[in-house]
């Protein structure tokens, strides 16, 4: 088990064998990304309150479930980096960060375009709107930390430093955005109000939820594997592996 | 099996002892360093005072000088402005020390670091956070607080502003290394400020309205607690990345 992990800890091998696991996380991402989209947006019945505007939920919740296990996932990288020093974890964090920030983005957006025809307003003072504001300024944060150094050992750590804080903060900060909320105004709209889905609304979200899981992997992988030749260029086995390609 | 002890070699003392007292003197000599320093350049210390009271006077200006408008508002502008130069102040924490080298004596010292650093941002709180909440009621009387809620404002600040150095050292030593480091200070940090400025806002709020103020204060010193006993050993981390990296 250990001595697994330790090869895994290696680029080499880590090259090696996400190479074995990436077709299947794509062609599963791919699959469930497109089934549950055609299911979603055309096969579930449309709400009966909302209409058919309820279907950004099936971007919306995969998108914000993502951004906030991507920060999650940065800061545990950053732990096994300056912990076990292993340089695939801080490749792999690097690269979870620009998505992570996009899905927040996206997250924020199609919720403002959901807003509209459902509350009649692109942005309200919501409790979870603002967290979700505030981890996405968490998010280029840490993304403007790591460029701002010139060595890229020091903005790995700082980095790592920052996600950890991070991580620690973000229940603080929902906690209290909750608590704020609550004392200011009465809830106008909350998420759990809504009426409970019937399963043919619920399982294409479920499809959307793990397609996009899969697809945070895939990516990840790909972009890490990228990463690992550019930062590996001076190595043989990477030297190998490019005239063999040729 | 006594003999074989007694025949081995004698260790040295210079390695084992520590000097009488070893880590309370560090930590006092860095706290009078740290103050006395200070205390030199008292304009450093001035400028975070003049800034909020400089703010505070932009808000009439700009919004309305209507009494009963500025009184509904006047919590939150106190703690936002308070909160501003409080960040003002931070790029200073490490600054100095960090380009005279004295920072490097403070890692290279036998004491754990993460008390030492501690005493640092002690002094900063004595220096900003406590004057800052020292001045708000001054100006909270022109902001036309309600009367009442002067001594919360500057307890929930003096309580707040300590949360806040902790956490913004964090920042202030990530970016030390860094020659431009006071814009991304800003972007690391104010995130992180925001459950601070809920509660304490939250305090004078509840002053005005007579609601129950403990509650607000008590959360915020929880608040201070987690950040006491996790910001040193973050702030020590940091510290060490900005100058082995």
């Amino acid at each position: 088990m250990w001595a697994f992990i330790h090869k895994l800890g290696s680029p080499k091998w880590f090259y090696a064998i996400s190479a074995r696991l990436l077709p299947w996380f794509w062609v599963a991402a791919l699959g469930l990304i497109v089934t549950g989209s055609v299911w979603g947006l055309a096969f579930a019945p449309a709400d009966y309150q909302q209409g058919n505007s309820f279907r950004i939920i099936y971007v919306h919740v995969p998108a914000a479930f993502l951004a906030q296990s991507i920060f999650v996932g940065m800061a545990a990288s950053g732990l096994v980096f300056m912990v076990w020093r292993i340089k695939i974890a801080d490749m792999a964090a690097a690269m979870m960060a620009p998505l992570g920030a996009s899905m927040t983005f996206v997250a924020l957006f199609s919720g403002a375009v959901w807003g509209v025809p459902t509350w009649g307003t692109w942005w309200q003072w919501d409790a979870r709107l603002t967290s979700m504001l505030i981890l996405f300024f968490l998010y280029i944060g840490v993304i403007a930390l790591r460029g701002a150094f010139a060595s890229r050992d020091a903005g790995s750590r700082a980095t790592s430093v920052l996600a950890m804080v991070g991580v620690i903060n973000i229940p603080i900060i929902k906690y209290s955005v909750n608590w704020w909320y609550t004392l200011h105004q009465p809830a106008s709209f909350t998420f759990t109000a809504r009426p409970a889905m019937p399963a043919e609304m619920y399982l294409p979200l479920l499809t959307m939820v793990l397609g996009f899981y899969c697809f945070f992997i895939a990516l990840t992988l790909t972009r890490t594997r990228t990463e690992i030749l550019r930062r590996e260029s001076s190595k043989r086995w990477v030297r190998q592996l490019v005239e063999e390609s040729r | 099996m006594s003999s074989n002890v007694e025949s081995s070699p004698p260790v040295p003392s210079l390695l084992v002892s520590e000097p009488e007292g070893g880590l309370m003197v560090a930590i006092r000599a860095t706290l009078a360093r740290d103050i006395t320093l200070l205390l030199r350049r008292r304009g450093e210390m001035l400028n975070p005072l003049v800034f909020f009271a400089l703010v505070i006077t932009l808000f009439p200006i700009g919004i309305s000088p209507e009494p009963a408008m500025l009184a509904s508002i006047a919590p939150g502008l106190l703690w936002v402005a308070a909160l501003l130069a409080a960040l003002l102040s931070l790029d200073s924490l490490f600054r100095g020390d960090h380009d005279d080298g004295a920072l490097e004596q403070l890692l290279l010292s036998p004491h754990p670091l993460p008390l030492l650093a501690l005493a640092k941002v002690a002094v900063h709180w004595l220096m900003t956070g406590l004057p800052l909440a020292l001045m708000a009621p001054l100006l909270g009387v022109m902001l036309a607080l309600p009367a009442g809620s002067y001594l919360v404002l500057a307890a929930s600040l003096a309580l707040g502003s300590a949360v806040l150095s902790l956490i913004g050292a964090i920042g202030a030593a990530l970016t030390v290394g860094l020659s431009r480091g006071g814009v991304l200070i800003s972007l690391l940090v104010l995130p992180l400020y925001i459950p601070v400025l809920i509660f304490g806002a939250g305090a004078v709020q509840a002053a005005v309205t007579g609601a129950n103020v403990m509650a607000h204060l008590a959360i915020l010193g929880a608040l201070l607690s987690v950040a006491l006993g996790l910001a040193p050993f973050a702030i020590a981390a940091s510290l060490r990345i900005s100058l082995n990296g």
